[in-house]
């Protein structure tokens, strides 16, 4: 871990405050608004695209530059399983799997 | 005292819900269980300390933003931008909130829990339930089995991770893109949110060469634009004498009636 300690319990305790006011704020809020089914719809596309480019960004860079073709085949097969609704931990396992595979073959 | 309470409660979910409602949670549970002990043991590979996942699992209880601040934070990336990715992905339980019917989350200092354990799983559960009383016993069956498993889970893995070594060699680091991978893709089938998801990721990709750890996955949220739809141009035959009011997108107030086109 390269951040100092307090930064990180920082991030964390504005993390867990932060969620928590959410889940209390709809509750409490229940009576006064209605919220358009727009707006969670757009805030739940917002969640899957910040995942969807982490998931990009952890199996193609290291650092600035490229992780390798180990990593990104085994997340490939898995997003492949994890499509035809393979169980959660074949998809999990099989990236692992792969991606050591590739390596001991030296790619 | 404690126990007594706990076994007549678990006596009296039991016979609310009946046995596959409580089949389901407790596999539901289970799954979460599963990802807790990726979620841990990836973490401590990453080079966090356990306490991390550890801390984090119990007091945010919400694994895919848990994920991402891992995610950034391992990277390199700053913890606050790291948190504050996290607590986008965490707005949902905002509507979650809005979606539950008074009661459910509890009463009085129970509720101050009940609240906490709000996440995916104990509210689609909760919404399932035909009446009150089964979504209240349903809510607070998944809620407090997810606050166990979900730290029980990061925990052990944690553990795991932490006899491990050479975590690359095993493939370990394909694990973390994977798991979340895994998670998103049933939002992937859709194809519009397909589609700007894929353009966030090309952009987070783009922009690793230039930014700093943490801020590629923020920027990724560029992609939205896709899904914002420009307000159609013809105004549609105005069902409701409504002043011509402008919709602006993302705008709560005109989204209410007519925005399908």
């Amino acid at each position: 871990m390269k951040e100092p300690t307090t930064l990180v319990v920082a991030g964390l305790a504005t993390l867990a405050a932060g969620t928590y006011t959410f889940r209390l704020s709809g509750q409490l809020l229940r009576a006064r608004i209605t919220f358009p089914p727009r707006a969670a719809k757009l805030l739940e596309a917002a969640a899957v695209i910040l995942l969807a480019a982490l998931v990009a960004t952890t199996a193609l860079t290291e650092g600035h530059g490229f992780s390798g073709f180990a990593r990104p085949a085994g997340v490939l097969v898995a997003g492949v399983l994890a499509w035809r609704k393979a169980p959660f931990l074949v998809v999990v396992l099989a990236a692992a799997a792969v991606t050591a595979l590739l390596r001991v073959l030296g790619v | 005292m404690v126990e007594v309470f706990r076994i007549n409660s678990m006596r009296s979910i039991y016979r609310t819900l009946g046995r596959s409602v409580l089949t389901d949670i407790g596999l539901t549970c289970l799954a979460v269980f599963f990802i807790g002990l990726s979620y841990g043991a990836i973490a401590v590979a990453s080079g966090l300390p356990l306490w991390v996942p550890a801390v984090l699992s119990v007091l945010v209880l919400a694994g895919a933003s848990e994920f991402l601040f891992v995610g950034i934070v391992a990277a390199g990336g700053s913890p606050i931008a790291a948190a504050l990715a996290g607590l986008l992905v965490n707005s949902r339980h905002l509507p979650y909130g809005l979606a539950l019917p008074a009661g459910v989350t509890g009463r009085r200092w129970g509720r101050l829990l009940g609240t906490h354990v709000m996440n995916d799983e104990s509210v689609v559960f909760a919404l399932a339930q035909p009446d009150l009383p089964r979504k209240r016993a349903a809510y607070r069956a998944c809620g407090l089995g997810v606050l166990a498993c979900w730290p029980g889970g990061a925990v052990i893995g944690g553990l795991i991770g932490s006899a491990v070594h050479n975590t690359n060699a095993f493939g370990l680091d394909a694990m973390f893109p994977a798991v979340i991978l895994a998670l998103i893709v049933k939002d992937l089938r859709d194809a519009r949110t397909r589609r700007a998801a894929l353009a966030g990721a090309g952009i987070a990709l783009a922009a690793t060469r230039f930014l700093p750890a943490g801020l590629p996955v923020l920027l990724a949220l560029v992609a939205l634009l896709l899904l914002i739809r420009v307000p159609a141009a013809t105004p549609e035959p105005a069902a409701t004498p409504e002043p011509a009011a402008t919709p602006e997108p993302g705008h709560p107030v005109g989204a209410q009636a007519g925005t399908t086109p």
